[in-house]
């Protein structure tokens, strides 16, 4: 067994889990604002980031999806090690992790009309995030702001669906931002 | 602190809560369903506040709570020394240097900073429930955004009584979408709901969580002849002679004397300090409590 799947999860794990939630949180209701998180050493090719919204968000209870560039082994050990999260199909799952590209956005639950947070949240691992590129309007912003997306279409036609929808997480080394369903993208 | 896990609540309970608090931020308005625990106080004693709260603290913030504006009523002194056990943050009855204030009824009337979390105790979270007590007629009615009840409801108040007459827990419609019950804070306070800082609403009893989010649009139900008016007794403040303030009366002897003082105790007390005094008051003194 390799060790190294045993270690780099949160040290003090309610006090880590706390600032790390307050972290995703903010980064939640304020659409665009970037939040630097620490407590998790994750295998690669997973960000730090990543490693740590899923140490605080996931467990046996939240399946989770795995894209093809993420889906190693190592990885998946690590997560079953320190979350227990079953891993599933997109349709069937609560988070999926991946790069932009290898994420089947059609295939993740937008909830239903009676129940719209029975829907998926994507942690987008990217390899820039800083507050240049789409201009964000919506719930959680002041006047505007403004976030490095993958691309913009894909954000317009999940706000379309409001209040359906897909939520994104984009992580990038130990720092994160959020887009939820309601922001608008141009 | 170590007879407890961190903030009370074991870490699958608060990840389960987090994860709530996330999707109604997500879902501004909507009621976000969660397996409320069993906490150490009875229901309607602000049991989904104190679990929301508890998923939200961390070591490092300065915690406040207010029962109907004020610091020093047993929910408020219990649930503060609750969370300085169980949690080991710090404390104040200060609006401003509180970074999580939990409320019951009140929002506070200092305004608001962009750090600053409110969290809400919520009785009954759903705004239909007196119209339409079952659940699954009302989560059909919030799917179809189906709220023609509500407006007869406030219809009805305006042909009763020539006005609308509901005081507290007044419906908002929340970014054009979801009708929400703002918790039973006056009608005076709704205005306050679209703030800076972040916004939770708890309700233990009924399994609910749901969420404002900063500069969320959030507008009273009206009608253009009826507008909105955010109401408060006529008077200033007795003790520190504030007339911008939601006030509480006060019945002072059998005589039929009362008088009228801010429900927001902090508000009151900074105003005295100040050196404000209202027609009752007398100048603030350090320790005359």
């Amino acid at each position: 067994m390799q060790t190294q799947i045993l270690e780099g999860g949160f040290t003090d794990l309610p006090i880590d889990a706390s600032h790390a939630f307050r972290a995703v949180m903010t980064a939640m209701a304020r659409p665009g604002e970037i939040v630097s998180v620490t407590g998790a050493q994750p295998p690669l090719p997973l960000s730090a980031a990543a490693g740590v919204v899923i140490l605080t968000l996931c467990d046996p209870e939240t399946p989770i999806y795995l894209a093809p560039g993420h889906d190693t082994p190592q990885l998946r050990d690590w997560i079953t090690f320190h979350t227990g999260a079953p891993f599933a199909q997109p349709q069937d799952a609560m988070f999926a992790l991946g790069a932009w590209d290898d994420l089947p956005l059609a295939d993740f639950s937008t909830g239903t009309a009676e129940y719209p947070d029975r829907s998926a949240t994507l942690i987008v691992e990217s390899l820039t995030l800083s507050n240049e590129g789409a201009a964000l309007r919506g719930p959680g912003i002041k006047d505007r702001a403004a976030l490095s997306l993958p691309e913009t279409r894909a954000f317009q036609n999940n706000a379309a669906l409001f209040p359906l929808g897909l939520d994104f997480i984009f992580t990038c080394a130990d720092r994160l931002a959020a887009l939820p369903r309601t922001t608008k993208v141009s | 602190m170590s007879d407890y896990n961190f903030a009370y609540l074991d870490e699958q309970t608060k990840r389960m809560i987090r994860r709530a608090i996330l999707k109604g931020l997500a879902i501004p308005g909507y009621q976000v369903p969660f397996a409320s625990r069993e906490m150490p106080m009875p229901y309607g004693w602000g049991t989904g506040g104190v679990q929301v709260s508890a998923a939200v603290l961390t070591p490092d913030d300065t915690f406040k709570v207010i029962d109907q504006g004020a610091d020093d009523t047993t929910n408020a002194v219990s649930i503060r020394r609750f969370f300085q056990k169980t949690a080991g943050v710090a404390v104040t009855e200060a609006t401003s240097q509180a970074s999580v204030i939990q409320t019951r009824h009140r929002i506070p009337e200092e305004e608001l900073r962009a750090d600053q979390i409110l969290v809400y105790q919520v009785p009954i979270p759903e705004p239909l429930r007196f119209l339409e007590p079952s659940e699954v007629e009302t989560r059909k009615m919030h799917a179809l955004e189906e709220y023609g009840l509500m407006h007869v409801k406030l219809y009805e108040d305006i042909s009763q009584h020539g006005d609308i007459a509901t005081a507290y827990a007044y419906p908002v419609k929340v970014e054009g979408r979801y009708v929400m019950d703002p918790s039973p804070i006056p009608k005076f306070d709704n205005p306050k709901l679209e703030m800076a800082g972040i916004q939770l609403f708890g309700a233990g009893r009924e399994q609910r969580i749901y969420a404002i989010p900063p500069y969320t649009q959030v507008v009273s139900l009206d009608f253009d002849d009826y507008p909105f008016q955010p109401t408060k007794a006529d008077h200033a403040c007795d003790l520190c002679g504030a007339t911008d303030s939601y006030l509480d009366e006060l019945i002072v002897d059998d005589a039929g004397g009362r008088m009228f003082m801010c429900s927001d105790t902090d508000y009151c007390t900074s105003r005295r300090k100040d050196g404000h005094v209202g027609a009752q008051g007398v100048p603030y003194k350090e320790d005359a409590a």
